[in-house]
Formats: structure tokens, C-alpha cells, sequence
């Protein structure tokens, strides 16, 4: 798709909802380098949402619709949970079926579209919470990295079942006293990022979503790795803050202090050879771009 | 959007036909071949034109399913794999399906009731799933026999129901399955069931249609609701997500969305009655015995009828071809001279009796049964002794059987 097919018929045009003619006019669909710099100054690919004030997990949803490097041919799959409240005001096709199932869907709907657009790039993007993603998907979540399917599994992970009224999830810190584990948790945060490295993912991130720049960077290469070699995995913090008895203007801290060297969400990163070897092609393409651009423009 | 143009008379990789659907199934010459109907089944798929097929290994559908993989590695089939469980496998093809492919999966028993989540969903998304359904035993102690009672599990999930009888039903149905699923105003998942072992283990006469004819391609961009490939506009769907609303839009937004399945279910009953010839067959319903009876139920009940003739009863008889649509008008007029109206089941509950007497006028004409379950097989004779029982007719003891 370009932004070609969202155009609206010029008898039609003021009938049309403000948010829809604003994405005609100033969305970045097809904007090579967009990124999180454009927030502000163009159509976001979010429109509204119901989040709680102050969420993080709003701005995790914006930063990562503002990386998508394809978002004009990229389909996103969600699941239950508070990333389902937001979906329905998100400006790229995404499916919501069950709860759990997501990279079962992903994994049909990657194949479909490579069956019926062979000559194409179609990128498939998951983000579900860590309820849906470690607890009741996990065998859905692991297959789909055992076979290889060629499709990015983001987790936004708030440490509970945040929708449901904060129960406890696979997650969450051992310890942490919450619905459902009445005298805390009594085993430790499951290790996903470990168990998707030893599964077969290519790229495997855990941080937070307390810098933009670095989700752009990591959004960006998750999905691009995905797309040439296998599947990626993205654990980003996105606290709950009200089931963790913080105000709205908390979230940002909170992230920040729990990206501190020693503690669980200091960034961490693991890159596959095969990835490795990619990504270098991919800076030093790149760099030859910039530089000729460089060229172009002193020619000028 | 991909190009919207006609494929018929032009050649898929496989150098096969794509031909108008009706002049296949009912024009086109037939060749009769001897097959079980695992094997029917991949011919049917063979000249199918799917895109995608899941599969999962269980009694009595494994093979089936790993005979669609040789198809897939002839290059018949797009893509195909084995997924990890069958509510995984029914949410791969939902996945396959949103992405506007023709999907097609076959599941049995306890495979059904894992995957059952997966079935309002597909139904709720509009998604044209074909899901063949080849029933065994879902209880404890394990039984891997046929036995019927999954489907009136299926029954309320807003897919179509269809219950073929023999290997033909199934080769035939397969086919045409796909042209009622696949109508805009229908776009529904269907379920193609028969009874396990029996039809799929079972050797038989089928007649083909010529294997170098496919049907045509599916188009999703005559779906009811957008394929999700980012080839339309992204719109944005709702101002409110619906789900956690306790609000009148989200009260009017699922109200309509459910019985717009149902309705959609209503308007493939002329698509169903077109394809395939009507959702029952009769034969004899002026006689005042009629045996109703769908699946392999159908066979046996044939055979009893026969018994019967020998000894002077005579015998009707209604074969149950869809289930939903639901024929309650053929079977309310096939039976109104009926003072008998016998239902042989292969399952314990009796739900196709339940189904028959919540349908038809004096219900209390209804026998529900005889009933057998958990593998064991229905010899005709148990058929025409209850039929003769009720009549007040003298039977054989049957325990003195072989003797």
C-alpha cells in the first residue's frame, strides 16, 4: 500500500473524519527514514487511545507505530488485554482473534501473505502483553520461534495482568504481593529473552520505553531482521503504574530507575551471526546513502 | 489491491484449469476411481486451488492430513505445515485466512473440543475456513472409534454444519464446500464432517472430477469485512474498542454482529439447497415409518430399511445432508405422514433427535435412537428390531445373533 489508496475522492472529502484527512495529508506512510522525531510533526499512526494518564505503555504503542520501517505494508497482530483497547484506533491493518493465540495467527497470516504476495514485502508485527505472551501463548509463542516464522514478537511487559486488575503473571518480580499471589510470588520472573535467544530468535532486546530513540533503533532492526532472516523478540517495560501505586507522571521514572545497570530491565541485547552479518550490510548500505546524498547536495 | 480479473480457463504452476466451479462439479466427465477417503480427500484438495493447509496428527484424520502434505510438496498447495496443537492449528488458519488465503484444515474428537475457542471466532471474523471434521470418541476412558457427539458441539458456533455420508459426499462437498463458504453474503467457516474410519478408512468407488481442473481462485476482496494485507485503507474501526463497554453502542455493536452470523447462516441455505441438491434426500416419506438419520447413520438406516421391506414393514427414509442451515421445513414436510419417525445415532446424547423434535409438529412421533457410542458399530438389525419394538411387531431376540 502507499498513501496512493488512502486517498479520498475529492466529492467525498469533507465528509470525512478529521483524523482520517489528517492521515492523508501528513502521515509518514512510505517516508523512508521516518522515526520518533516525527511525532509532532506529522499524522501519528495512533489516533486517540483509553489508556490510563499517563501510561507508558501509550507512549511504547506511539513509538513503535512512529519506527515501523513499513508501515504502509506492515499487518500487526494483538491479543487481550490493554494493548486491545488501542488497537481499534491504529492506523495500520492489525488482528485481534483470542487471547494467547497471537503468534499462532501471526504465523498463518505471515505465510498467507508471502503464498499471495511472493514478490512483495509484507511485514508482520505481534505485540501483546506478558499475560498473553508468557503465560497463556507461551507454547504458541516458542513454536512460532522454533519454525522460523519470519515475523517480530513484541512484549510489552507490565510485570501483571494489568486489564484483569492485576494478577499475578509469569513475569512478574518473585516476591511482589498481588492478586492471585496473596503472599507474593514465589518463583522467579520467567526468563523469556534467554529462552528466546536459546529458541531460535535472531535478535533479542529487553529495556524500556524510557528512551525514543532507542526503541526506534531496536523496533526498526527487529523488524528488518525478521523480515531477511528469523524471527526477533522485543521485551519492552511498560509498568502498570496504577497496580504498581504510582501517579500518572511516574511511569517515566519508574522506567528509568529500573534500567539501571543492575537491575532487570538494564538493556540487554543479543544479535545471531546471521543478524550481525545483516545489520553491518544494512549501516554500510546506509553510509554509501548518506554519503552520496552528502555528494548530491554539495554538487547543489 | 491485487488485480480483480476472471482466472477461469487460464493454467495454475501445476498446468491445471482453473474452470468455472458448476461446469466442474456437474459437467465436467467423471472418472471413477478406488479410494479410501483419506485419499479422497487429497483428491478433493488436489483440484481445490487452497492456499494454505494446517495440520495436526490424531485418529482418524492423520492420514488425511499428511497425504495434503504430498500435494503440498507437488507443488498443489501454497504452504503448509504441522502446527503444535489444534487450537494452535485453528488460529494458524484464522491467521492464513485474515490474510485473505483459502484455508482448509481437518481435525477429529478431542482435536475439536481443544481447538473449539478458535470457532465463534472464525465465524465472529467472517473468515471462510474449511475445517474436515472426521468424528471418534471425546471421552474418558480414550477412545479413538467413531462416535458423532462432537458435532453438537459445533452446532452453535455460527459455522456451517455439513455431515457427508459416504467418501462421494466428501470429495463432492469438499469442492462445493468452498463455493457457499466463500459467498460474500455467507463468508462463513464450515465444518465438513463424517463419521471416522468409517468413511475415511474405508475403501469405496468415487467418482472424480478430471484432475487437470481446479476451482477457481478464492478473491478476498469480495469478503464482507477487510482482508487484513494493508491493501485497503487502514480505516480506523470504531471510536470505542467494544469489548469492556458496558455502554448501549457496545450492547448494538455485538447484537447485531451475532445475529448478522446467524443471518449470514440463513442465506447460505439457497447456496447450500444449489450445491448440494437440497439439505436432505427422501425416499418413501408417504410411508408411515421414517428413519431420519445424517452420516454413516444414513448407510445403516438404508440397510434396515431393506430388512425391513423382507418382512413386509414399510420404511421411509430422510438422509441429513446439512445440519446448518438447519432444514427444519424439508424435514417438518418429509415427515408430516409419519406416525413413526425413528434416529439412529452414533452417539449417546441423541442430539440429532433433540434437533428434530424441537423442529417438527407432534414431537412425541420421534424415537430417539437407537443410540450407539465410544466405537461400537450399528448393525442394521438393531435398527429394524427397535423400529418393530415400537410397532409392537414380534423381533428376534438379537443376543441369539450368529448362533
Amino acid at each position: 500500500m502507499s498513501k496512493e489508496r488512502i486517498k479520498i475522492s475529492p466529492d467525498l472529502y469533507d465528509i470525512m473524519p478529521s483524523d482520517y484527512q489528517d492521515l492523508v495529508q501528513s502521515a509518514t506512510y512510505g517516508k523512508e527514514d521516518r522515526g520518533w522525531k516525527d511525532i509532532g510533526t506529522s499524522k501519528e499512526l495512533i489516533e486517540q487511545h483509553s489508556l490510563c494518564a499517563g501510561c507508558p505503555e501509550s507512549m511504547a504503542f506511539r513509538y513503535i507505530l512512529a519506527s515501523l520501517p513499513n508501515p504502509e505494508d506492515t499487518v500487526m497482530v494483538g491479543s487481550t488485554g490493554c494493548t486491545s483497547l488501542v488497537f481499534p484506533m491504529v492506523a495500520v491493518h492489525n488482528i485481534h482473534s483470542l487471547f494467547g493465540n497471537q503468534n499462532a495467527i501471526a504465523s498463518g497470516l505471515k505465510r498467507a501473505l508471502s503464498v499471495r504476495f511472493p514478490d512483495r514485502v509484507k511485514d508482520v508485527v505481534v505485540l501483546a502483553g506478558d499475560g498473553a505472551t508468557v503465560d497463556i501463548g507461551l507454547d504458541m509463542t516458542l513454536q512460532a520461534w522454533f519454525r522460523q516464522e519470519k515475523f517480530t514478537t513484541i512484549c510489552f511487559d507490565n510485570e501483571l495482568y494489568a486489564n484483569t486488575g492485576g494478577q499475578e503473571s509469569g513475569l512478574m518480580q518473585k516476591g511482589f504481593v498481588a492478586k492471585m499471589a496473596p503472599v507474593g510470588k514465589l518463583f522467579d520472573k520467567v526468563r523469556l529473552p534467554e529462552i528466546a535467544r536459546e529458541s531460535g530468535c535472531h535478535y533479542v532486546v529487553n529495556c524500556t520505553v524510557s528512551k525514543p530513540s532507542l526503541v526506534e533503533k531496536v523496533i526498526r532492526n527487529s523488524v528488518l531482521i525478521a523480515r531477511e532472516i528469523g524471527p526477533t523478540y522485543i521485551q519492552l517495560y511498560t509498568p502498570c503504574i496504577l497496580e504498581i501505586g504510582k501517579n500518572s507522571m511516574e511511569g517515566l521514572q519508574e522506567m528509568r530507575d529500573s534500567e539501571k545497570p543492575t537491575e532487570r530491565f538494564a538493556y540487554k541485547e543479543y544479535v545471531s551471526e546471521p543478524a550481525k552479518q545483516f545489520l553491518a550490510e544494512l549501516a554500510a548500505k546506509d553510509k554509501e546513502r548518506k554519503a552520496a546524498a552528502k555528494q548530491l547536495a554539495g554538487k547543489a | 489491491m491485487a488485480e480483480i480479473k476472471s482466472h477461469i480457463g487460464t493454467q495454475n504452476k501445476k498446468g491445471q484449469t482453473y474452470t468455472d466451479a458448476w461446469k466442474m462439479m456437474h459437467e465436467a466427465p467423471r472418472n471413477p476411481s478406488f479410494y479410501t477417503g483419506s485419499e479422497v480427500i487429497k483428491e478433493a484438495l488436489r483440484r481445490a486451488s487452497c492456499d494454505v493447509m494446517i495440520a495436526y496428527p490424531i485418529t482418524p484424520q492423520s492420514e488425511a492430513a499428511a497425504l495434503i502434505g504430498e500435494l503440498f510438496a507437488e507443488g498443489y498447495i501454497g504452504d503448509y505445515f504441522r502446527g503444535e496443537s489444534e487450537f494452535a492449528v485453528m488460529s494458524q488458519c484464522a491467521g492464513a485466512a485474515f490474510g485473505g488465503a483459502r484455508v482448509f484444515t481437518t481435525t477429529a474428537g478431542p482435536g475439536t473440543m481443544r481447538a473449539m475457542e478458535n470457532f465463534p471466532m472464525w465465524a465472529g471474523a467472517r473468515l471462510p475456513i474449511q475445517m474436515i471434521v472426521t468424528c471418534r470418541g471425546i471421552n474418558s476412558p480414550l477412545s479413538i472409534q467413531p462416535d458423532t457427539i462432537e458435532i453438537s458441539y459445533l452446532l452453535n458456533t455460527g459455522m456451517l454444519v455439513w455431515h457427508a455420508e459416504t467418501a462421494q459426499d466428501f470429495f463432492d462437498w469438499i469442492l462445493k464446500g468452498f463455493m457457499v463458504s466463500e459467498e460474500p453474503e455467507v463468508h462463513l467457516p464450515l465444518a465438513l464432517c463424517c463419521d471416522g474410519f468409517f468413511v475415511t478408512h474405508t475403501k469405496d468407488v468415487v467418482n472424480l472430477t478430471p484432475a487437470d481442473m481446479c476451482l477457481p481462485p478464492y478473491d478476498p476482496y469480495r469478503s464482507p469485512v477487510p482482508c487484513m494485507d494493508m491493501e485497503c485503507p487502514p480505516v480506523r474501526m470504531m471510536r470505542d474498542p467494544f469489548i469492556m463497554k458496558s455502554n448501549y453502542i457496545s450492547y448494538a455493536t455485538h447484537a447485531s454482529w451475532q445475529q448478522e452470523i446467524w443471518a449470514a447462516i440463513e442465506r447460505s441455505r439457497k447456496h447450500t439447497i444449489k450445491w448440494i441438491n437440497g439439505l436432505i434426500d427422501t425416499e418413501n416419506t408417504d410411508a408411515e415409518v421414517v428413519i431420519v438419520a445424517s452420516g454413516t447413520a444414513v448407510s445403516q438406516g438404508r440397510e434396515a430399511i431393506r430388512l425391513l421391506e423382507d418382512e413386509g414393514v414399510r420404511c421411509g427414509l430422510v438422509k441429513v445432508k446439512s445440519l446448518r442451515p438447519w432444514p427444519g421445513e424439508e424435514i417438518r414436510e418429509a415427515t408430516k405422514n409419519a406416525k413413526h419417525i425413528f434416529v439412529p445415532e452414533f452417539n449417546v446424547t441423541g442430539w440429532l433427535a433433540k434437533e428434530i423434535k424441537a423442529t417438527i409438529p407432534n414431537s412425541e412421533r420421534v424415537h430417539a435412537g437407537p443410540h450407539v457410542c465410544g466405537g461400537m458399530t450399528m448393525p442394521p438389525e438393531i435398527i429394524a428390531s427397535e423400529i418393530k419394538t415400537a410397532l409392537g411387531l414380534r423381533s428376534e431376540s438379537l443376543a441369539g445373533r450368529g448362533s
